[in-house]
């Protein structure tokens, strides 16, 4: 069959199954806050759905374009330091130049969106695990740039973003509940964005240019125009999730960009599944909890931090279930006999290598 | 069937538009530092002919240890498609260990040793021990958790980043040894005594490091050891038999597996002797890793990976890169723009993979 000839399929008993987790999941997020402990809501579940933007951006780009792109992390601290930047405003680190608080919001995304059009035209020729290599290396200039340029930041950061806020956000510290409604609803937005694009003609012929480039070049397709805009688009989603964690944290450093940053963000990525945009959110809920809640705990024997820990659990994920929490989700259903077409999900389970250049 | 021929061909433009862009922005840095260069540190090289000369060498002597470690990366991934993101960790390891090596040597006692007490025994047995330590974890990281997962590169690019983790954090919590030193301290060896010295080399009187030139000589002496290994012997050969066509090498009856670890030895050997380097160069910390990591990307990416004189491309332009853009770009206004030199690498970067995707040297895959 055609891959183009795509059409709804009829609603399964999985999907259902799914629809109903799903919907109770939103449900008890939506009036959380009302009971809720301001510690789960403040820190935990916040945190988790801007961190599961970021994801999502990568998981787009893997599963539908077979890119892995290690650049998200980068991303979105250009978005927070952009938003930071101009913001600010008085003796503080940066340029301060003392913007209105929307105007540097969309200012933030444009520069971070423009930025991510030229680093996805700059690798667009290439895929899978060179696609890789390239964008880690822009992770660690993006990371070095931030470091070295004091004009923009420097070592330090630049700190006081949540002090001019939009009027809608607040103070992000005395009202949580705005901040985590905010970050709910573009979360959720950000999900159903990405679910519409992927069933779009582009979202299609890009699933197209992640199976067989060199078939699609030849009938016609332009490759990397629709890789760079593939990449140019989840530039887009994680400079939301820049926007939010500058609200969230306050402040913004290099270190939030370096490369363990960047290597957290792809561990979230696969905890939670590289095959299914959902295993973004489930992967970051499951960092959030971990890092909260293992931080004092050491390995036996190895010793370290939290790192040693966070580096055996993602060791035993690639090598048990490299397509993570969601894949084995979807194993279980396979196990009780259930069978589902092929999709994003499957070429991810499969053998997780993408097309290469 | 005629061809349209028409006055402006807007397309073919485009499509040489890259190669445009890199030679002129070639030939801008060129003019540039030899006879523009204003209100730098060092001025256009026509008029101080010695800091051009200092900056080069720095260059080159660079290069030669990015060589050493950007090869061993080359290696593995040009036979196996392994891209081991550990190589920067397995520097880092190796530089620590020769540290702690060249410590009990010279009974340092956790302080930095002078290079007169150091003889060149005391600089070489660290290094050698460092390889040797590392190949050997090498060879365990590629038996356990690469040698079942071949020809999935992203799993096995997962696996190597989790032991980069790994083996960052364990370095941290447990290097230097000594309990003097607070863990994760930055160490440095020293260079032995006969080589830590400058030396008049009559050039515009310039005087230079004989260490860094020995570090040049190191480096085209693993460049010329590694070509005799890789066109020269029957181990070489089945490499890059195995390079070519993985399948059909071991069709023919290669034990290919063999051959994988002889590679994936050599190539985390390679790191180790880098770091060894490297922590006499300039010491090595804990961040170490990811600068070595991405030096290594950027060279294999620059030079086209699996290719021995792509690697050398790679290391010498990225080099040079670097060295002359903290010397030759504008200290204007005393913050701009030298601390801009990443920018460059990205320029580098992007301009070379806008004309060749698959690097200078690379083959398309």
């Amino acid at each position: 069959m055609s891959p183009f000839a795509w059409r709804p399929r009829p609603m399964s008993e999985k999907n259902l199954v799914e629809l109903v987790i799903g919907v109770t999941l939103l449900l008890f997020l939506a009036v959380f806050p009302v009971f809720g402990v301001g510690y789960w809501v403040s820190f935990v579940l916040t945190q988790t759905f801007l961190i599961g933007i970021a994801a999502a951006s990568l998981v787009f780009l893997t599963a539908y374009g077979g890119m892995v792109s290690l650049a998200q992390t980068a991303l979105y601290g250009i978005s927070a330091f952009a938003l930071g930047n101009m913001v600010t405003k008085g003796a503080v680190k940066g340029l301060h130049l003392g913007l209105d608080p929307w105007l540097a919001v969309v200012l933030a995304i444009a520069i971070t969106t423009a930025i991510g059009l030229v680093f996805g035209a700059v690798a667009s020729r290439s895929a899978g695990i060179y696609f890789l290599m390239i964008t880690l290396t822009y992770a660690v200039i993006a990371f070095t740039f931030f470091g070295q340029v004091t004009q923009v930041s420097g070592f330090s950061g630049i700190a006081g973003i949540a002090d001019r806020t939009p009027a809608l956000v607040g103070d992000p510290v005395t009202q949580p509940n705005r901040l985590y409604y905010i970050a709910l609803v573009t979360a959720l937005v950000v999900y159903f964005a990405i679910r519409h694009v992927v069933r779009t003609p582009f979202g299609i012929s890009l699933q197209g240019v992640r199976d067989d480039p060199v078939r699609m070049g030849s009938l016609g397709y332009n490759v990397a125009l629709h890789r760079t805009l593939a990449f140019t688009f989840a530039a887009f989603i994680a400079s939301l999730a820049g926007v939010l964690y500058g609200w969230w944290n306050g402040v913004i450093a290099p270190d939030n960009v370096g490369l363990g940053a960047t290597v957290d963000l792809l561990i979230v990525a696969v905890i939670g599944g590289l095959g299914r945009v959902e295993g973004a959110w489930l992967g970051a809920f499951a960092f959030v909890v971990i890092n909260n809640y293992v931080r004092d705990v050491s390995v036996p024997v190895l010793g370290g931090s939290f790192n040693t820990v966070i580096g055996l659990i993602f060791l035993a994920i690639v090598i048990v279930s490299p397509s993570g929490l969601m894949g084995l989700w979807d194993r279980l259903w396979d196990a009780a006999g259930y069978r589902e077409g092929s999709g994003p999900r499957a070429a991810a389970a499969a053998g997780t290598a993408g097309p290469q250049a | 069937m005629r061809r349209a021929v028409s006055a402006f061909d807007w397309r073919l433009l485009v499509r040489r538009l890259p190669v445009g862009v890199a030679v002129g922005t070639t030939v801008f840095a060129l003019v540039w530092v030899l006879f523009w260069a204003p209100s730098t540190n060092f001025g256009p090289a026509i008029h101080s002919p010695a800091n051009f000369l200092i900056t080069l060498l720095n260059g080159l002597t660079l290069a030669a240890l990015m060589f050493i470690v950007a090869s061993g990366f080359s290696l593995i991934f040009g036979l196996m498609r392994v891209v081991n993101m550990a190589h920067g960790s397995f520097l880092l390891l190796g530089g620590y260990i020769a540290y702690e090596v060249q410590q009990s040597m010279t009974n340092g006692g956790g302080l930095t040793v002078f290079s007169s007490q150091v003889n060149a025994w005391d600089w070489l047995v660290p290094a050698i021990v460092a390889a040797a330590a590392i190949g050997g974890i090498g060879l365990v990281t590629q038996q356990v958790f690469l040698r079942w997962n071949m020809g999935q590169d992203l799993r096995q690019a997962l696996i190597t980043i989790a032991i980069s983790v790994i083996i960052a954090d364990q370095v941290v919590a447990h290097f230097p040894l000594e309990s003097s030193i607070e863990k994760g301290s930055a160490v440095n060896t020293s260079w032995p005594g006969a080589i830590d010295r400058l030396v008049n080399l009559h050039i515009a009187g310039v005087q230079y490091s004989v260490a860094r030139l020995t570090m040049l000589g190191l480096g085209v002496a693993v460049g010329i050891a590694l070509w005799l290994w890789l066109y020269r012997t029957k181990t070489g050969m089945v490499i890059r038999a195995g390079v070519d066509d993985r399948q059909m090498t071991s069709a023919l009856g290669v034990n290919i597996q063999v051959t994988f670890a002889i590679a994936f030895v050599v190539g985390a050997s390679l790191a180790a002797l880098g770091g060894a380097v490297f922590t006499s160069y300039a010491g090595v910390n804990p961040t170490t890793d990811g600068q070595w990591l991405l030096n290594s990307l950027v060279v294999v990416i620059v030079g086209g990976l699996g290719s021995i004189f792509g690697t050398v491309a790679g290391a010498l332009l990225y080099a040079l890169v670097y060295n002359f853009s903290i010397s030759y770009l504008p200290t204007t206004g005393g913050d701009c723009c030298g601390q801009y030199s990443p920018v460059l690498t990205f320029v580098l970067l992007a301009l070379v993979l806008a004309f060749r995707p698959q690097g200078l040297f690379g083959r398309p895959a």
